[in-house]
């Protein structure tokens, strides 16, 4: 066996190396052939690059006020979408607003992805009474209704960006490490887990290379369709007065500052929600769509 | 142990838990608890009023220990801003709160079970496309954004309802009058777009699956008359159905805070809202304790409900 | 008697050498003795064992240098728990496993780590066993790169593998476990196992779930493969046919325990055990007038929870009296001692013929 198993230096060079089509690129094969997915995607796109390019894009600057020109209605010359209480562009504050929204809805879901996908993977892994432990304090949590936890938390750490953040990624630990937790409890007990421990790998090396991949995806599909949530929240909490403060251009404070405007010029007030709806009904859409495309075994 | 017994005493540690969260949020705050409990300008005999009663020099277990009493016997502490009791300001609140998320709830319920049956029954069909499409649109719309919407339509284009209040006078009592009724029209339908789509998605999906079921077959097969039909597939929706609404008037509890906002309807809501502002953390806290406490009882009771109509439960 | 065992170097190429060969051709490679695992069902309120399932409960082998010994048993009568201890993925409650003259686990004896390099294990459900995330040739090279080789060389290697296997590494390398038929992907668990280079493989009713024209590749590939490495073979499975194919001696196993232990020929012969003629006459045979019509065993095994006192399957037997009640036998030598059965009537069970035995049972109530 020594002689058959010795290595030949340089025999890789000639073995043919096919291309590796993975998992996850057949998910994206089947991801494209949903039309309401891709439509979805490409109006984030647009929205997200919007935000990355709001200072080229933006008519005017989000915070130059002018008593002169306040409350205009859409379609006023130079200012297509109206202006604000102070006479800001709204376009302009709609551009450079999707920065901070989109920073301030996603964040909390990718920070609790991360934390809550260790949570519920070590507690799945090792399992038993760690594993009852840790579930019990993560229903503890459940106990609040979500917008509840984010606002007594938020309310209670003062309001702020950071605090803000901080409360709604507590808010979306729980359900995620869940998740996490559920579907580690399945992978652990397959057989492909045993055949790596029996190769003699360490806990670490199985969860690295073997249930790291089956589990992320799943917890992963299911933080998307946390995103939506996650923006209606977020801004939420700004339009309270706790998230984002004025002057920064934000979706949610926007509709909070323009709240007492809404005899005067109403459908202007109504634009950041708007962009808000959108933002949160496409993540749920492409949410759905990985969803179908990933369940086809 | 019986399902029910367990289920019931599993309450305790649970409510005691959401009990030191809510303790703790004194805490998490920044600064001198005192500073944040007291306002600057309250009068002095409430600040010494208020040290006594917390015994902020007591170590930490104490307090909360010391807490929890007062809590069991209803006593939430003092309001900081205007020193009157929580507990009887967060349950006047609670009242309106209740009133609204009912309503909400009814609405709510009714057009959710009726779309999702309806698109359940026609499954890909035109119909089950749009109802489909209007649940998404439900879950993922910011729903205050939807009552300044319908605020502008109704109060500011219209002038049909009114935008704010739960009634006329200020008096905070409310009747079952055409007055009254009229302020609770467009927050309750804000409020109520919450559950629809996720009612409507449940029973849409439940429904399809028992359609597709062999037994409901057999009873076509049998030449059983459609409303028949019907009710077996009634009796096999409800349990999940009634968990869902469970929860989710209790998410309309804690949901309706960004709601009356928008309406400033006098409920637990803005009173936290308005606490949050004042730095008034004692109703902060009893706020937040009544509410995670009423939903954990609703929990409770959803699931014993449920256990008693879906004996799989009782056994798994 | 220490042979190649210094040789070891730091090479991994070296260090990997199966024919580390430690106690000579006498010491069997791998001894068994007590070997418990109780699975605790339900507790009471204090927490202790209210009930507990004897999944193995004290059983003791050998398996000798290159040979291939076979369990068999029904399913539920603890062989791939066996396994599974074997292999330490489930712990034992008692009992010793001796390496080579080595324990296994404990201070001073083989580390886990070293025992599985040594030791391997084929699964039976050949798709559930494969991460579906891996290709082929990243499932392979998994362990040795565990064990420090050069992920390169490890994939070197992997290819090597499934050319023995009997796979062209061209096509299937980087092919995943969806993409093969059911005997490509035992034989790709087959080089998966082999990748460790042991000289020990345990196929726990590795070619059960195939088909019987791909089960018959697959068991030559397995003999062809244990000539070329000198391998031994631990051969788990319900059917007595393959067993009798594959296996130099044959163990049964009766709800956690050894009912009878011999070599194949002697064994299948003149079996010792009412338990192992049991099974035998439920075996379907390639001659037709030796077919039977009649149900062989009778009832489904004891619950495993609640034993009967004295020997397990006198519920069962056709043959039981009074004292097999009483008593519960050990596995006795009949003979020449290399045949052993647990049955206080093993030695005129041996003598018996399928006649006999039919009547005895027709007298039984």
């Amino acid at each position: 066996m020594a002689d058959t198993m010795q290595v030949t230096p340089g025999a890789a060079g000639t073995l043919p190396v096919a291309p590796v089509k993975g998992y996850w690129h057949s998910v994206w094969g089947r991801l494209r052939r949903d039309p309401v997915a891709m439509v979805a995607g490409l109006v984030l796109l647009a929205i997200v690059l919007m935000a990355i390019f709001a200072p080229w894009l933006a008519p005017a600057s989000p915070y130059s006020t002018s008593m002169l020109t306040r409350l205009q209605p859409i379609g006023t010359p130079g200012f297509p979408l109206g202006t604000d209480e102070l006479g800001r562009d709204v376009l302009s504050r709609l551009i450079h607003g999707a920065r901070l929204s989109l920073l301030i809805g996603v964040m909390p879901v990718v920070n609790a992805f991360f934390i809550g996908s260790m949570i519920g993977i070590v507690a799945g892994f090792v399992g038993g009474r760690t594993n009852t432990a840790i579930m019990r304090v993560i229903d503890v949590f459940y106990a609040f209704p979500a917008v509840l936890l984010a606002v007594a938390l938020a309310g209670a750490l003062g309001s702020g960006l950071v605090n803000s953040l901080f409360s709604l990624t507590v808010v979306f630990i729980p359900p995620i490490a869940r998740v996490a937790e559920s579907v580690t409890t399945k992978v652990r007990s397959v057989d492909y887990i045993e055949a790596a421990r029996a190769s003699g790998a360490g806990s670490l090396t199985i969860i690295h290379r073997h249930v790291l991949g089956n589990v992320l995806g799943p917890v992963f599909v299911y933080a998307t369709s946390l995103i939506s949530v996650s923006m209606i929240l977020a801004s939420g909490l700004s339009f309270l007065g706790l998230g984002a403060r004025p002057p920064t251009p934000e979706w949610g404070l926007m509709l909070n500052t323009m709240r007492d405007a809404i005899y005067v010029n109403p459908w202007v007030t109504v634009l950041p929600g708007l962009m808000i709806f959108t933002v949160s009904i496409c993540f749920n859409m492409l949410s759905d769509g990985l969803r179908s495309a990933m369940d086809v075994k | 142990m019986s399902y029910f017994l367990k289920r019931i005493l599993y309450v305790i540690p649970v409510t005691l838990a959401v009990g030191l969260f809510c303790f703790s949020l004194v805490h998490l705050s920044p600064g001198d608890p005192m500073d944040a409990v007291v306002s600057a300008d309250a009068p002095s005999e409430v600040v010494q009023m208020v040290q006594r009663a917390y015994g902020f020099d007591r170590p930490l277990p104490e307090q909360f220990g010391r807490w929890v009493l007062r809590a069991v016997q209803g006593d939430l502490g003092l309001s900081a801003a205007n020193g009157r009791s929580v507990a009887t300001e967060v349950f006047s609140a609670l009242k309106n709160t209740l009133l609204l998320t009912v309503a909400a709830s009814l609405i709510g319920f009714t057009l959710g079970c009726l779309f999702g049956t309806l698109a359940g029954y026609w499954q890909g069909s035109l119909l089950d496309r749009l109802v489909t499409g209007l649940a998404v649109g439900s879950v993922s719309i910011p729903h205050y954004w939807l009552g300044m919407l319908l605020v502008i339509v109704f109060s500011v284009e219209l002038n049909w309802l009114p935008s704010s209040g739960a009634g006329p006078g200020s008096s905070g009592d409310w009747a079952f009058e055409w007055a009254y009724l009229r302020h609770l029209i467009l927050p309750a339908i804000t409020l109520s777009v919450i559950p629809m789509g996720l009612v409507t998605r449940t029973v849409r999906a439940v429904v399809a699956e028992v359609l597709a079921n062999e037994f409901v077959e057999a009873l076509r097969a049998k030449g059983l008359a459609g409303t028949r039909v019907f009710l077996h597939v009634v009796k096999n929706v409800a349990p999940t159905a009634l968990a869902v609404m469970g929860l989710e008037l209790g998410y309309l509890i804690g949901g309706s805070i960004l709601v009356e906002t928008v309406f400033s309807w006098p409920g637990t809501g803005l009173l936290l809202n308005n606490a949050i502002f004042q730095r008034d953390l004692p109703v902060l806290q009893g706020t937040i304790l009544v509410l995670a406490i009423f939903f954990v009882m609703l929990n409770l009771i959803v699931d014993l409900l449920q256990a008693q109509l879906d004996p799989r439960i009782k056994r798994g | 008697m220490m042979n190649t065992a210094n040789h070891l170097t730091d090479d991994p190429a070296v260090r990997l050498d199966p024919t580390r060969d430690r106690g000579g051709k006498a010491q069997p490679l791998l001894s068994v003795r007590g070997l418990r695992k109780h699975f605790i069902l339900k507790r009471d309120g204090w927490g202790k064992p209210a009930s507990r399932v004897h999944a193995v409960d004290g059983v003791d082998f050998d398996v000798h240098k290159g040979e291939t010994l076979g369990i068999v048993g029904e399913s539920g009568c603890g062989k791939s728990t066996t396994a599974r201890l074997l292999m330490h993925l489930l712990a034992p409650d008692a009992g010793e496993v001796i390496f080579d003259g080595d324990p296994v686990g404990g201070l001073g004896g083989l580390s886990l780590r070293e025992m599985r390099r040594q030791m391997q294990m084929v699964f039976q459900n050949s798709y559930s066993s494969l991460n579906p995330r891996m290709s082929v040739e990243e499932s392979i090279a998994f362990g040795p790169q565990v064990h420090g080789l050069g992920r390169r060389e490890s994939r070197q290697r992997a290819r090597r593998l499934l050319d023995q296997v009997g796979l062209s590494p061209a096509l299937f390398a980087n092919r995943y476990p969806h993409e093969l038929s059911g005997g490509q992907r035992q034989r790709v668990n087959i080089a998966r196992a082999l990748a460790l280079e042991p000289r020990l493989l345990i196929l726990d009713e590795a070619v059960s779930a195939l088909d019987k024209s791909v089960e018959a590749q697959v068991l030559n590939l397995l003999v062809d493969l244990k000539r070329e490495y000198g391998l031994t073979y631990l051969f788990i499975s319900h059917d007595l046919n393959v067993v009798r194919y594959i296996s130099d001696r044959v163990m049964v196993m009766y709800l956690g325990k050894v009912a009878e232990m011999g070599d194949t020929e002697a064994l299948y012969r003149a079996p010792a055990h009412p338990y192992t003629r049991a099974l035998m006459s439920a075996m379907p045979s390639m001659d037709p007038n030796r077919r039977t019509e009649r149900a062989p065993l009778v009832g489904d095994p004891p619950n495993p929870i609640d034993l009967p006192p004295g020997c397990r399957f006198c519920p069962r037997c056709p043959l039981v009296v009074d004292e097999c009640h009483r008593r519960e036998p050990d596995l006795m030598a009949l003979g020449d001692g290399a045949h052993s059965a647990a049955c206080l009537r093993a030695a005129e069970v041996s003598g018996l013929d399928d006649a006999s035995l039919a009547t005895s049972q027709e007298e039984s109530p």
